[in-house]
């Protein structure tokens, strides 16, 4: 078994309210000099060995992911 | 005999008591699908109601597109079998690729349940046909996620095509591009949209009738197929 991980993240062109609200309320706590925050999703999944790559990119863009607002990144981590 | 319309429940939709009371209040048969369904029960046409389908879980519709029942949906409506999807239904034909575009987190944030009025951009869609193009419309919203967005060249070739069925009039409720509120495929069949048609059917449980006028049309298509 493999772990992998794969970061969902809204393209930058998109609008990400949830990410501006959290960079809204930032101030209001007293934590300043934070200019941006964006907020997207992490997947952790437990793969066999015999999932490929390709496979993975599969699985990121046909549900992880949904590309028309939406960059993954997929990486396998060390267990 | 009137041509039968499908209803689809999902677990976590909403809004098939009240799609499945207006087709039949247009002169129209419902029929109930169930999203293990792996037939369409001989429908004519199909309403993809709004709710909350399989919880919104990951993305809204990004499960839903999976079902059975959608497996069928898509197949018929390469087929030109006429569509509607309403809200979450509306979520659900775009992550299903039958519609371009994505619903998003509405701008300000907040969920938003009012009614709202809507200008006609299309009437010649098979949804829309009843409608005078121009004229407003006032039917209820109720979401957290109409935010429409597609890249530049799909919003141009959407209104290059005249496939804009309504835009919000006054105030836009949700961020969305264009004011874009419903869009139709390049054939006109397939047609989604966040506000409710079907609860705007008469004044006593709606602010008007307005919503009729899409099952209305839908049926006038069948007749005349």
């Amino acid at each position: 078994m493999a772990r992998v991980v794969v970061d969902v993240m809204p393209k930058q062109e998109i609008l990400d309210p949830q990410g501006q609200a959290v960079a809204n309320a930032l101030p209001r706590l007293g934590f300043d000099g934070i200019a941006e925050v964006r907020q997207g999703k992490r997947f952790e999944l437990e793969v066999g060995d015999d999932v490929d790559d390709a496979t993975l990119e599969r699985i990121a863009e046909t549900l992880l992911a949904n590309p028309v607002i939406e960059d993954f990144a997929v990486r396998r981590v060390d267990a | 005999m009137s041509a039968k319309i499908g209803i689809i429940t999902f677990p976590g939709t909403l809004d098939d008591v009240d799609a499945a009371r207006a087709v039949p209040r247009a002169g129209g048969e419902a029929v109930a699908l169930w999203h293990a369904d792996h037939d369409l029960k001989g429908v004519d046409a199909v309403v993809v109601p709004g709710g909350f389908s399989y919880g919104d879980y990951l993305r809204c519709g990004a499960i839903a597109k999976f079902a059975p029942v959608m497996t069928e949906v898509i197949d018929a409506a390469g087929k030109g079998m006429p569509v509607l999807g309403v809200c979450n239904g509306f979520q659900i034909l775009c992550e299903s690729g039958l519609l371009p575009g994505v619903l998003t987190r509405n701008a300000g944030l907040h969920y938003v349940c009012r009614d709202q009025w809507l200008k006609v951009e299309n009437n010649s869609s098979a949804w829309t046909t009843r409608f005078d193009a121009g004229a407003e419309l006032l039917i209820p919203i109720k979401h957290g996620e109409g935010n429409y967005m597609a890249d530049a060249a799909v919003l141009d070739e959407l209104e290059g095509e005249g496939r804009v069925l309504f835009r919000y009039a006054g105030d836009n409720p949700n961020g969305s591009q264009r004011d874009i509120a419903g869009i139709t495929d390049a054939r006109g069949r397939v047609a989604g949209m966040m506000p409710h048609p079907e609860h705007a059917i008469d004044p006593l449980t709606g602010p008007t009738d307005d919503g009729l006028g899409m099952f209305l049309s839908a049926l006038d298509a069948l007749v005349a197929a």
